[in-house]
């Protein structure tokens, strides 16, 4: 097994190590001449072919007479370096010349292969190259060659190999596992009597090699073997298939192959694979010719599927359902279905066989990195309309259970809160691997959820929440639980959860069961299967594991006492931030009030999307555009973007959903350092609206302020007429009806896709009125000319926080805002813990100061929360509870 | 000649986790040097300012630097690092004084010698060691400065090899216990560096313990050259470290699961010396000493490290948080020579994806 490296983490299932052979100018004609002529682009996109077609190794050689080997090396490898799609593969420097290779080595920052080194020149020689490849921590390939010539006997190749690994291991200090022996392989089927043996050779060489030199490795040029079929690809491919077969399991360890040209073992046609073995083991004296013979009636039938897409349709049925859900595709899956319905007693058979036998290789591809989550979700779908169709028969038999063999997960978006994206990931997640969801969807109280909990006979429950009130919500449930005195395991998620707040704030709640914060959907069934396990040690090991870590987690912050550095509040106000009012004119909003838009056109807001976060919500890291030329997630996230375009285009052209939003601009003073008085109109007499702000309370360096929003806003005793904005904005006006059309049909891919795409189209409809607030209807920015990066850079005057982020991360300022705006009027509301719903929806307020920025509140002490509780007349304990993601104390 | 300094690091390893110290800019900051401060009289008509040049006062004010190792020897540093990290002729070629290189690396081994050795005398069960610190150069050999050349490089592997030799010679000769090679951004710089220190290991025939940190840039996971943790280790591993770790540009918080990943594929002893949090809106690291202390115990607790101590921002006062905590934790991690889980048979390490265009070329160095 080779490992330690992460994209060659070899599993022991693949235990053959390709390395690509086409970036070598003695082997690949094309790449020698591409080479010679100096157009290096293409010669690099040879090498990104092979990795992407799976060598997991390239080796390249430069060892041609016209060419300057040297340079030839450098200038390659350091262009390799810059492509990260190539370069995340090690390289395997080969030449003859050693100068060659020690100029390829100081160009290559992983661990490479030198190949290859060998005792042909002597002892000293070989001891000196060998030195130096150390020095640069390469590993070797050492040929079987010595001062009499290359080994071609077993005895020769074990004799030469042996003492190759005394003198490296003892006298250069090489680590046995950086040593690779490659004891030539030769071709056979030459007719040439001597060869006849070559592969029995081989093989038996590496098994005593693997034997007797521990920690090495064995690796070999596979195509010297069928040197003699040139021009007869389907011998060749078998031959090298089914000698691969019997060298790995001599302990061959990698090899230099062209990955298209080696056939599975399998598939060998038996007559032509008994031939070929024939050879291989010397069995009779006619083998060679009886090969030959049989090759030349093959060579005309043979050629390649035309219709290579489809090829998977010839395999038995399991193997295209499988093979329909790794892919994703659904065009088959009902027929295939019915087929391997007529072949099983019950429809429940099905599933339970064939679609969960598929659906594990899902879950195994996607716990190993090999898949991604989007790629789930469709396998999903496959799964859903497979289930889907069995459904029918099911029922008719009256089968007593239906899906979900292995458990029953409760999932709810907790009161007060609307966003459900990745409540809904984990439930696809989850069900895919046979666990029966019961979705109670969004905004769901917790004397619901427990009912439904005891009437639906679950194992498991999972709350999910993104905005900061759920946060107390999931510990009132937690409560109700202990109190009901349920037995069950909670699970915890959503954006703003945290294992801290899951430790210190819901596990002290319900002792009954395991309680367990799950970070993302990736995880959440490990998490569910070491619950729910029958295995006893395994569920008690895990159990005993998050038990104790939460109890560490508790311990370290009770451990900590006042960490950072608070000022008091009168302290923190009089460092608030400062400008010369006298010497600034606020601008003056082109009008005064509130305007509303009801049907936002929604082609002008697709260019004003933000894809970065798009992606980030399928859990695919990275930042748009640049996240589709990363080599992990970037071929699924171009698939996804391709898809939302797709949608999305429909969205626009059939006018599935209906934007909307309204927008105010206010006269505006500060008064009494953190609150805001807005205006009825300029003459600044009666007052409409009171905001309240929060003020930074850690101690700054010196210089720094602490600052609050309205620091923003000209204070009323300067006498300087100054201005506020706010708005509120939707795109997901009509969204349901899609929604549930989607998910009728069993396709969660679409309907997730939807709900994400509408959040974005809500994003873009915020950035496009905050752009024509500054250039039309306040106009202070009239000349202003941002492309769309530079408005997500926020390059900009002025900013636009929302109520519930950093800045002002208390909830109920959004009431204000509705009491100014009235966004009601046009169908955006709020929850009782102040979400929107839509959820696809943004508010906020605009400030409009050259200097106003973004900042984030950090933690507060006791004192602000007691004024802020007087100011905004709530008890202190309610107000501790909308603040207590930043409060600097337990409560 | 064998080494002295190895047994008794790796006896005082096993036994406890050892401290290293804090910033070293920081610190040189505090004392609002000017510029005749930097230039001294050896200096004054010197063509370029050399403000900032923080080496050169190893030469121009040796009392400073001495001061500010023996604060961190005071707040309990078993290990000192020197003030070398831009001590290499190419780095020193920003001010004119490549041919000081040399000069500056004995001067600052002897400066930290002379204050750990008097630490050591009035203490004997608690030696401290002295770390020739080995900086990442102005100049990186994987990457190219130029993005419509992406083939170009700023400098040769045997050019950052000889700089790197003739500063691993003033080390030693300096006095210096270990040489370690440090916030490494780009791994071949750091091959370049261990290749010179077996060279000088064998022209001196003698050899000091190896520790090697490198640098995880940001939340991606990998170096500034692309490549994840795990690749880093199989990259450098050849040079058999006395220690593998990280230091810089993360916080403790974040540094934590890429020292857990290290952690559990480095059989030698692992070191983490992360920066005091991430930079606030002014660039400034605010984390304070008890804050940090909480997460640096935490890496202890949970046995991932035997060395910890501070980069960018940690004060002596940071570093004596977390040697008083640090010294309650019974626990340490065995070095076994075996890592913890089943070692590649072969290990052989590319650069595993790094979307090139994410990542700016322009390094801010350390203030460490």
């Amino acid at each position: 097994m080779l490992s330690g490296l992460e994209p060659l983490i070899i599993r022991p299932e693949t235990n053959f190590v390709n390395i690509g052979e086409r970036t070598n100018v003695t082997g690949s004609r094309k790449f020698a001449n591409l080479i010679k002529s100096g157009n290096l682009t293409e010669a690099l996109s040879v090498a990104r072919q092979q990795v992407e077609s799976g060598a997991q190794i390239i080796d390249v050689n430069m060892d041609e007479g016209l060419l300057d080997s040297e340079k030839a090396m450098v200038d390659f490898l350091l262009l390799v370096a810059a492509e990260p799609d190539i370069s995340r593969v090690p390289v395997m420097v080969d030449s003859s010349k050693f100068s060659v290779i020690e100029a390829g080595l100081k160009c290559l920052q992983g661990k490479s292969i030198v190949n290859s080194i060998s005792m042909k020149e002597g002892e000293a020689e070989f001891i000196r190259q060998a030195k130096i490849c150390r020095r640069y921590g390469a590993a070797v390939v050492v040929m079987a060659f010595d001062e009499q010539g290359q080994a071609d006997t077993a005895e020769r190749k074990i004799e030469i190999c042996q003492r190759a690994y005394r003198i490296l291991t003892e006298q250069v200090g090489f680590d046995p596992t950086d040593i690779i022996f490659d004891p030539n392989i030769f071709a056979v089927a030459t007719g040439i009597e001597e060869h006849n043996d070559y592969a029995i050779h081989f093989i038996e060489a590496t098994r005593v090699i693997k034997q007797t030199c521990p920690g090495v490795k064995i690796s070999g040029g596979v195509s010297n073997l069928s040197f003699s079929f040139r021009g007869n690809d389907k011998v060749r491919e078998a031959m090298h298939a089914a000698f691969l077969f019997h060298a790995i399991q001599a302990g061959m360890d990698m090899g230099i192959v062209n990955a298209g040209m080696i056939e599975v073992y399998e598939e060998i046609p038996k007559d032509l694979l008994q031939r070929i073995e024939d050879v291989l083991f010397n069995r009779h004296p006619g083998a060679t010719e009886e090969l030959v013979r049989f090759a030349e009636s093959l060579k005309d039938t043979g050629g390649r599927s035309v219709e290579k897409d489809l090829a998977w349709r010839e395999a038995p049925v399991e193997a295209r359902i499988t093979h329909a859900l790794v892919k994703g595709i659904t065009d088959f899956i009902e027929q295939d279905t019915e087929e391997a319905r007529q072949q099983f007693d019950k429809p429940l058979s099905v599933i339970e066989g064939p679609l969960m036998d598929g659906m594990n290789v899902v879950g195994d591809l996607f716990g190993a990195g090999k898949m991604f989550l989007p790629q789930v979700v469709k396998s999903a779908r496959v799964m859903k309309k497979a289930v889907a169709y069995l459904t029918p028969f099911i029922e008719a038999e009256k089968s007593s259970s239906g899906v979900g063999g292995r458990g029953k997960i409760l999932l709810a978006t907790v009161k007060g809160d609307v966003h459900d994206i990745g409540k809904n990931i984990v439930g696809v997640v989850l069900g895919c691997n046979n666990y029966e969801i019961i979705d109670l969807g969004v905004m769901v109280p917790a004397d619901k959820i427990l009912q439904a909990a005891i009437e639906h006979q679950v194992d498991i429950i999972g709350l999910s929440g993104l905005i900061t009130p759920s946060l107390d919500e999931m510990v009132h449930v937690a409560r109700e639980m202990q109190r009901l005195d349920l037995k069950l395991p909670l699970l915890i998620g959503g954006a703003t959860t945290s294992k801290t707040h899951t430790a210190v704030k819901v596990e002290p709640k319900y002792q009954n069961a395991p309680v367990v914060h799950v970070l993302d959907a990736s995880r959440s069934v490990a998490v569910v299967s070491s619950l729910l396990t029958k295995n006893a040690v395994e569920n008690t090991a895990f159990v005993a594991g998050v038990k104790a870590e939460y109890e560490q987690i508790r311990a370290a912050r009770a451990g900590r006492q006042s960490a950072k550095e608070f000022l008091s509040l009168p302290a923190a106000r009089a460092n608030k931030w400062m400008t010369d009012w006298a010497a600034y004119a606020p601008p003056k909003p082109a009008f005064l009030g509130v305007k509303t838009f009801e049907n936002y056109p929604l082609d002008e807001l697709a260019p004003y999307i933000d894809w970065t976060p798009f992606f980030q919500s399928w859990q695919l890291a990275g930042k748009y555009p640049a996240i589709f030329d990363d080599s992990v997630v970037g071929v699924e996230a171009k698939k996804l973007y391709d898809d939302a375009q797709r949608l999305l285009r429909q969205i626009v052209d059939e006018q599935w959903l209906t934007a909307r939003a309204v927008i105010g601009l206010f006269p505006a003073n500060s008064v009494s350092d953190d609150d805001l008085e807005i205006f009825t109109d300029d003459k600044r007499t009666g007052v409409s609206a009171l905001l309240h702000h929060l003020r930074q309370q850690n101690k700054k360096a010196p210089g720094l302020p602490n600052f609050c929003l309205s620091d923003f806003i000209a204070p009323k005793e300067t006498g300087v007429p100054d201005y506020l904005g706010a708005f509120a904005v939707t795109a997901g006006i009509g969204i349901e009806e899609h929604v549930k059309k989607f998910e009728a049909a069993h396709d969660d891919y679409h309907a997730i896709l939807l709900k994400a795409l509408a959040d974005r189209l809500a994003e873009a409809l915020a950035e496009r009125m905050h752009e024509r607030v500054r250039k039309e209807f306040w106009g202070f920015a009239q000349t202003e000319n941002l492309k769309n990066d530079q408005l997500i850079a926020e390059e900009y005057r002025g900013i636009r926080p929302a109520p519930g982020y950093p800045a002002c991360p208390e909830h109920t300022e959004k009431r204000t805002l509705w009491q100014l705006l009235q966004p009601d009027g046009i169908g955006i509301t709020l929850t009782e813990s102040c979400a929107m719903y839509p959820a696809a929806a943004v508010s906020g307020w605009y400030f409009s100061h050259p200097e106003s920025r973004y900042f984030g509140l950090g933690q507060i002490g006791k004192d602000q929360v007691e004024n802020y509780a007087r100011r905004k007349g709530m008890s202190i304990a309610e107000a501790e509870r909308w603040l207590a993601p930043v409060l600097n104390y337990d409560v | 000649m064998t080494n002295e300094v190895l047994p008794l690091l790796t006896q005082a390893a096993q036994r406890r986790i050892l401290i290293i110290d804090g910033a070293m800019g920081t610190m040189i900051q505090q004392y609002r040097l000017e510029e005749p401060d930097f230039r001294g009289d050896r200096f004054q008509n010197h063509p370029r300012d050399l403000k900032g040049n923080n080496d050169l006062l190893s030469l121009t004010r040796p009392d400073v630097v001495e001061a500010i190792h023996r604060a961190y020897l005071e707040a309990g540093a078993d290990i000192i690092e020197t003030n070398t990290f831009n001590s290499t002729s190419i780095s020193q070629a920003d001010y004119d004084m490549s041919d000081l290189a040399y000069e500056i690396n004995v001067a600052a081994a002897q400066i930290a010698r002379r204050a750990a050795d008097e630490f050591t005398a009035k203490n004997p069960d608690k030696p401290r060691f002295v770390a020739g610190a080995l900086g990442p150069l102005s100049k990186t050999l994987s990457l190219s400065p130029d993005v419509n050349n992406p083939g170009y490089r700023a400098l040769t592997f045997d050019e950052a090899r000889e700089a790197y030799a003739e500063q691993a010679r003033g080390l030693l000769d300096g006095g210096a216990h270990i040489l370690l090679v440090e916030t490494i951004f780009d791994t071949l710089n750091c091959k370049a560096a261990l290749f010179a220190i077996d060279e000088v290991f064998e022209e001196k025939n003698t050899r000091v313990p190896i520790m090697i940190s490198g640098t995880i840039t940001d939340a991606s996971g990998r170096t500034l050259s692309g490549q994840t943790v795990e690749a880093f280790w199989i990259s450098v591993k050849h040079a058999r470290p006395f220690s593998v770790g990280l230091n810089c540009a993360l916080g403790a918080k974040e540094m934590r699961p890429h020292i857990e990943a290290l952690s559990d594929i480095a059989p030698c002893f692992i070191s983490a010396y992360p920066n005091a949090g991430l930079p606030n809106e002014f660039g400034e690291y605010d984390q304070t000493p008890h804050e940090m202390c909480n997460f640096v115990e935490d890496f202890a607790r949970s046995g991932l490290v035997n060395i910890v101590g501070g980069c960018c921002g940690t004060t002596p006062e940071h570093i004596r948080h977390i040697a008083r905590h640090v010294a309650e934790v019974a626990r340490t991690r065995p070095a076994t020579g075996q890592p913890k889980q089943a070692p590649s048979p072969l290990g052989v390490a590319g650069t595993p994806c790094f979307p090139a265009s994410n990542r700016s070329l322009s390094v801010r160095k350390p203030t460490s």
